[in-house]
């Protein structure tokens, strides 16, 4: 579990993220929502230690991840997994050789046992074969399941995904969540998903929180969004016409 | 634009990202794989340039010389003493550094460069990999282990290219052998050397600044780039002569 305490952080003078409280459970999708510029990416920055908050606390699992020496933090992150709105493949290796990158670095285990480890993790995500291959030889849908191999390469405790749906089609998308999804149940770890697309939202949301202004308006999960009584949420949720359909169709339904 | 206080700043954050740089590996196993292939790509990927470029300096210099200081004063083998002491002291180290520069120096760059804006140097630090010690230290010791061969292959290039105007008639091979051969000293050659594993810790180290720090986009990219030339072309330059000064 993370929880997140009053957390500040600011640039040149302007105040970017404003007393943010935030709790992502364990074994859940977390999502962190808002509109381009609301701080989603700052806040993501500073949980996985990219940038420093002016003051608050990031407790992962009772550890004080700002308070914490740079030894503390490399150790801390070694049980993180971050996938990269740019996937963030390593261009100069091929795709084996990106996912076993953490292993040859941190594991201790014969070559044998990482590279079948590597390859375990890439039938994980259904790239069974791609092994050879560079990354500019695959889609952007294939980089973004690469990257999810490579994150879970190392059995991390807490997955971190940066906008995983950027730039694909709404199928790909829906397998990227379900991928997602999957290991966060199957593994039981801390997946924090940053994203605005609303499919993932109604999809994969088991806890969400809602990020406007710097300011976290709402928290709860996906299926209390509909009954959320926050304007704002509103208005950055049914933004569309399809879903505010939807939405009227829901509080028709309710009212009876 | 560059100020004193830019400068000061620069400073700095050179110094403490080579305070990043120059720590014990993570897992040498993964320094050794890339020090290899640092050495190829930096080193064995430049030789081509520097004995074609040396063989050709070699031979216009000793066509230069020839031709500007014949005199029945002067003994005939000054055109080979002086081809040596000019490539052995200046150009297999100094000049052929600054092309390096250009060559290794827009290459590091442009490669940590477009690591960082395409978030490959975030995913590196987030792994909890010191990427500043993973990515630049074996470009620094394997420029540094081969920049001795290319200094090599050089003087030895541009030998060959004062031989080869023997082939016109400027000059005659007892006339270069008897001047490679006089008043050989054996420091010179290794001043080359010395002078070259100096140039060749500059030229990573600051090329390697340049992209490792670049914020913005592929326009930050090129900027940089050609920053890691020009910055690194200057200091070479500016190091050439407190170490002709120290070593000879």
């Amino acid at each position: 579990m993370i929880s997140v305490q009053h957390l500040y952080k600011s640039f040149d003078g302007r105040t970017v993220l404003h007393d943010i409280n935030a709790r992502f459970d364990n074994g859940k999708v977390n999502l962190i929502i808002g509109q381009s510029g609301s701080g989603k990416t700052v806040f993501m920055n500073n949980l996985v230690g990219l940038l420093t908050p002016d003051s608050g606390t990031i407790m992962y699992d009772d550890r004080d991840f700002v308070s914490m020496s740079k030894r503390e933090k490399i150790l801390l992150r070694r049980e993180m997994g971050m996938i990269f709105q740019s996937a963030a493949l390593f261009d100069s290796m091929s795709v084996l050789d990106n996912v076993m990158f953490p292993l040859n670095m941190f594991s201790d285990k014969p070559y044998d046992d990482r590279r079948r480890r590597a390859e375990d993790c890439l039938a994980r995500v259904n790239l069974s074969g791609t092994g050879g291959k560079f990354p500019k030889e695959l889609s952007g849908g294939m980089q973004k399941r690469v990257a999810i191999a490579r994150a879970i390469a190392l059995e991390p405790r807490y997955l971190f995904c940066d906008e995983p749906n950027s730039g694909l089609d709404p199928k790909t998308s829906i397998v990227i969540d379900e991928l997602i999804q999957g290991i966060t149940h199957e593994d039981h770890i801390t997946t924090i998903v940053n994203t605005h697309d609303m499919n993932s939202v109604m999809g994969i949301g088991e806890n969400i929180i809602f990020i406007c202004e710097g300011r976290a308006e709402w928290q709860g999960p996906n299926t209390e969004i509909m009954d959320a009584d926050n304007q704002r949420l509103d208005d950055f949720i049914f933004a569309s016409d399809i879903l505010r359909q939807v939405k009227l169709a829901h509080d028709e339904a309710r009212r009876g | 634009m560059l100020t004193p206080r830019s400068a000061l700043i620069d400073l700095g954050r050179y110094v403490e990202l080579m305070g990043r740089v120059l720590t014990r590996p993570d897992r040498w196993r993964m320094f050794y794989r890339q020090y290899v292939t640092e050495m190829f790509q930096l080193g064995y990927n430049s030789i081509g340039i520097v004995l074609i470029i040396s063989f050709f300096i070699g031979a216009v210099i000793c066509l230069q010389i020839k031709l500007n200081i014949q005199s029945p004063w002067m003994p005939r083998m000054v055109v080979g003493y002086t081809t040596r002491e000019i490539m052995l002291l200046e150009f297999s180290s100094s000049i052929m550094c600054l092309i390096l520069a250009g060559k290794v120096g827009s290459n590091i760059a442009s490669e940590l460069g477009t690591m960082r804006i395409t978030q490959q140097i975030d995913a590196l630090d987030i792994m909890g990999v010191n990427s500043a010690n993973y990515l630049i230290l074996p470009k620094v010791a394997g420029l540094i282990t081969i920049m001795p061969i290319l200094v090599t292959f050089s003087v030895a290039s541009g030998v060959l290219g004062a031989y080869a105007t023997s082939l016109m008639g400027t000059t005659t091979v007892p006339e270069l052998n008897e001047g490679f051969r006089y008043s050989f000293n054996q420091w010179f050659f290794w001043c080359g050397i010395i002078k070259a594993i100096v140039y060749a810790f500059i030229i990573t180290t600051v090329s390697s600044y340049k992209g490792y720090t670049v914020v913005g986009g592929s326009v930050e990219v090129g900027k940089a780039s050609t920053d890691a030339v020009v910055t690194s072309s200057i200091l070479v330059l500016f190091a050439d002569i407190f170490l002709t000064q120290i070593l000879t």
